[in-house]
């Protein structure tokens, strides 16, 4: 049992990637770290355990990377799928920092493996954990115990003294009695609040029911919300967040990856009116996985259904939830609870303003559509083999972007942009200062490995001057 | 057949890896889950005695209990494993052998030295308890044919057994017999077996005995194996001396059977006890407990084996050595008489499975080439 009652150096509010870098970074410069991790042993590591990759610059390949990722086609890549919406001193600060991190992580007990066919998509610019995100968090859970910080679980952090923008003190509840401990400076790495279904029916109304959150039940955003009603100036938009398309089956939370649906833009998708409404193929499946979710939480009732038929059911990873399946249009529109006759429209539609084309999975190939509203620009074949397939999907919330402001150094910024003295913020609580919208495949550990470091070490700095 | 159950289990549990992959760098098992979209019974049972069990694929599980997934893959592969041992057992009515395997092991070890010890004083406590030396003082206390007839007949059963097993698996794999005629595969699947390739996990070891990454496993291992296999030598080499060289035991110290028996007796014992002590420690989650048995029976049997052989040596000049030669010979009866129905038989499958990946991974490679 820890002695809560002792007065720390450095409180980490968080138990997932950002939490372990700056525990880590600050239990090796020397400093007292206490870390709280809201969630049990078993489930500790927030979204990280559910990670797989990390995006970083790298000026040459090496063993689990298949060739080098420099500045300039990193900011691309950024400024890209993020339309602008970044802070681009600090989108820029981000990759230049990401420089090789790579080797710091494995020093810190990180195992990378190397290229197999499940990553070839990404093995140039993004390294894979052997073993994903848990197998990660395991070895930084070690690594910080062997830097002896202390690690208390299933503790949650309900409320940060904050005076004038200076913390001295957090009420922790460990068991049933809420605690003070006091800390000269907290990190708060606590993520995101897409696990609080109130708070995001604010903004998405009754929309935010029919959301599944992928990862960890604990992301309340309990300290966002602390942060901000104490005077912290907040960024992002409160609508943004990655979010994929999901399987309707899946469990409302903790799914993962199994639960994603990668058959989109093999054949068609149609909401619960049986009618198309975005184009599926729009561009290589990688690059449009994690805007799916928006899409279909645009649709009524938040539901929609990926649509296949038997050319293509062996031409993408098998999900963890069986296709419903059915030997005609109609039938399958039956076991969907779709209306038939619309159905089948639909896909009459479709087959006829399908255009011939030399169809090609891994390329922008020319198998597209005529005369149809909306387009498939890409991948259109007529779906005419039986049996047909259906897959119901709904959006599927990884993280949300509304955040925290920071400086540089991971200081928050109070309201008049000040920045505060001891409170520091990494990981998912600041991703709205570089994400405004979109997302590039690892980059959410980039952010978490770059700031959890440098709050750990302001944290400590400040500390133990 | 296995059981319905262990086979619908790993089913369930691998359409979820198949949609997750994360754990794909740790050992064979998954690369050949992805070649696969559907999980037949030759799947099911391939990929569970592919698995060696280093247990890389629990710790790393965002699916592990208590997720409402409840994916365990090493205690799944383990049950489904040990049906696979009952279901291609020879003869058939022995199959049961596997069910409380801890408890008949050694019960038909204990009747094993009963009879060879009760056999021995037959002969009067005089020819026990007496002390030897020199030529033939071995067949002074048990006559050669005593001792060379039951061993013949038992290492031709125990042949024949494993032989049958290993046929039978093949076919139920979906293999073909002449497959095995090529002689780069099973040189490339006894290489993958005598190095214990995926006990490395990544590269980086098992997670065993918890969740720390560990090559303790894999050596203990490899000084049981080679230990067995150079105890086996010892044998053969004696075999030799006696029957063509007509060289009577016990040999001396500096002699190809006693070197090779010493320091495969001692490899054998540390292995073993290392083993064993690495399952005291390991972490139960993992595994199902019911099955431990059939594990230390094997480990605490061969550990006997060495313990009593290199006792016998070092005491074969006392008047020990009559009991500890019925003793040791007595173990030994034992181990032989339960090699086909003991945990000895993960070898005959663990290796047919490695067979089957060396085809497949040549064949995904000639795809890609292609």
């Amino acid at each position: 049992m820890i002695d809560l009652t002792q007065s720390f150096d450095v409180l980490i509010v968080g138990g997932g990637n950002a939490a372990l870098c700056a525990a880590m970074t600050a239990g090796r410069a020397g400093a007292k770290v206490l870390l709280v991790e809201s969630a049990p042993k078993h489930s500790r590591g927030g979204n990280s355990r559910h990670v797989r990759n990390i995006r970083y610059l790298h000026d040459r390949g090496n063993d689990y990377l298949t060739g080098s990722y420099l500045e300039e086609e990193f900011c691309d890549d950024l400024l890209h799928v993020t339309s602008g919406e970044t802070n681009e001193q600090l989108a820029r600060f981000t990759i230049r920092e990401s420089a090789d991190l790579g080797k710091w992580m494995e020093k810190h007990g990180c195992r990378f493996q190397p290229p197999l066919s499940g990553t070839l998509h990404l093995s140039r610019t993004n390294a894979f954990f052997l073993g994903g995100g848990k197998a990660l968090m395991n070895a930084y859970y070690a690594t910080a115990l062997q830097l002896g910080v202390e690690i208390a679980y299933d503790s949650e952090v309900r409320d940060l003294e904050i005076d004038d923008g200076k913390f001295s003190s957090a009420v922790v509840l460990s068991g049933d009695d809420p605690q003070e401990i006091r800390a000269k400076a907290v990190v708060v790495a606590s993520g995101g609040f897409e696990a609080n279904i109130p708070w995001l029916k604010e903004y998405w109304g009754d929309a935010a029911d029919n959301f599944i959150i992928r990862g960890t039940p604990y992301n309340k955003g309990r300290m966002l919300r602390v942060l901000l009603d104490n005077g912290v100036k907040s960024v992002g938009d409160p609508r943004q967040c990655h979010a994929v398309a999901v399987d309707a089956r899946a469990p409302k939370f903790d799914g993962g990856i199994v639960t994603r649906v990668d058959s989109i833009p093999l054949g068609i998708v149609v909401n619960k009116n049986a009618q198309r409404f975005y184009d599926e193929g729009e561009d290589i499946w990688p690059k449009r996985y994690a805007i799916w979710g928006r899409v279909v939480a645009e649709q009524p009732d938040q539901i929609a259904y990926s649509i296949i038929d038997s050319k293509s059911i062996d031409k993408f990873v098998s999900p963890a939830f069986p296709p419903i399946e059915a030997d005609s249009i109609r039938k399958l529109a039956a076991k969907l609870g779709l209306d038939p006759s619309a159905f089948e429209e639909t896909v009459v539609e479709f087959n006829k303003c399908v255009r011939p084309g030399t169809f090609d999975p891994l390329v922008l190939d020319d198998c597209t559509t005529e005369g149809l509203e909306p387009q498939k620009s890409h991948w259109a074949l007529p779906l005419d083999s039986s049996p047909f397939y259906g897959y119901p999907l709904r959006p599927g919330i990884t993280f949300t972007y509304l955040s925290v402001t920071v400086n540089k150094q991971t200081q928050v910024l109070m309201q008049d942009n000040q920045p505060s003295t001891n409170i520091f913020a990494a990981g998912e609580i600041m991703s709205g200062n570089i994400l405004g919208q979109g997302y590039i495949a690892g980059f959410g550990m980039t952010i978490g490995t770059v700031f959890g470091r440098i709050a750990g070490r302001e944290a400590a700095h400040y500390a133990i001057k | 057949m296995p059981s319905n159950e262990a086979l619908k289990e790993t089913e369930r549990v691998m359409v979820i890896c198949n949609a997750c992959r994360y754990c794909e760098g740790f050992c064979a098992v998954f690369p050949a889950m992805e070649r696969r979209r559907n999980f037949s019974y030759q799947d099911l049972i391939y990929l569970t005695n592919l698995c060696h069990n280093c247990r890389g694929c629990y710790y790393a599980c965002q699916y592990a209990p208590p997720h409402k997934f409840a994916v365990n893959v090493p205690k799944t592969f383990q049950e489904l494993r040990v049906d696979t041992y009952q279901s291609f057992a020879w003869p058939g009515f022995l199959a049961g052998m596997f069910q409380r395997n801890g408890l008949l092991v050694a019960l038909i070890t204990v009747l094993s030295v009963a009879i060879v010890l009760l056999l021995t004083l037959f002969q009067g406590t005089s020819v026990v308890f007496s002390t030897y030396t020199g030529k033939g003082a071995f067949y002074d206390v048990i006559p050669y044919l005593f001792m060379v007839v039951p061993a013949s007949v038992i290492c031709l059963f125990v042949l024949a057994a494993l032989l049958v097993g290993f046929v039978r698996f093949w076919r139920d794999m979906g293999g073909k017999l002449n497959e095995l005629l090529d002689l780069r595969v099973m040189v490339h699947a006894t290489w993958d077996a005598f190095r214990l390739r995926y006990l490395k996990g990544g590269g980086h070891g098992c997670n065993y005995p918890d969740e720390q990454f560990s090559h303790a496993r894999r050596w203990f291992h490899h000084l049981t194996f080679y230990g067995f296999l150079l105890c086996f030598a010892s044998t053969t080499a004696a075999a030799i001396y006696d029957n063509v060289l007509h060289w009577d035991a016990p040999y001396p110290f500096w002699s190809w059977p006693v070197m090779l028996g010493s320091v495969g007796g001692f490899g054998l014992l540390i292995g073993t006890g290392g083993l064993l002590l690495l399952k005291r420690q390991s972490d139960p989650e993992p595994a199902n407990r019911r099955l431990l048995g059939i594990d230390v029976a094997f480990l605490v049997l061969l550990f006997l084996t060495s313990l009593t052989g290199l006792l016998l040596l070092a005491l074969r000049e006392t008047s020990a050595m009559g009991t500890l030669l019925a003793v040791h010979l007595g173990v030994v009866l034992g181990l032989f008489l339960t090699i086909p129905y003991s945990k000895f038989v993960h070898a005959v499958y663990h290796y047919a499975a490695l067979v089957r990946n060396t085809i497949e991974q040549a064949e995904s490679e000639h795809h890609k080439n292609f």
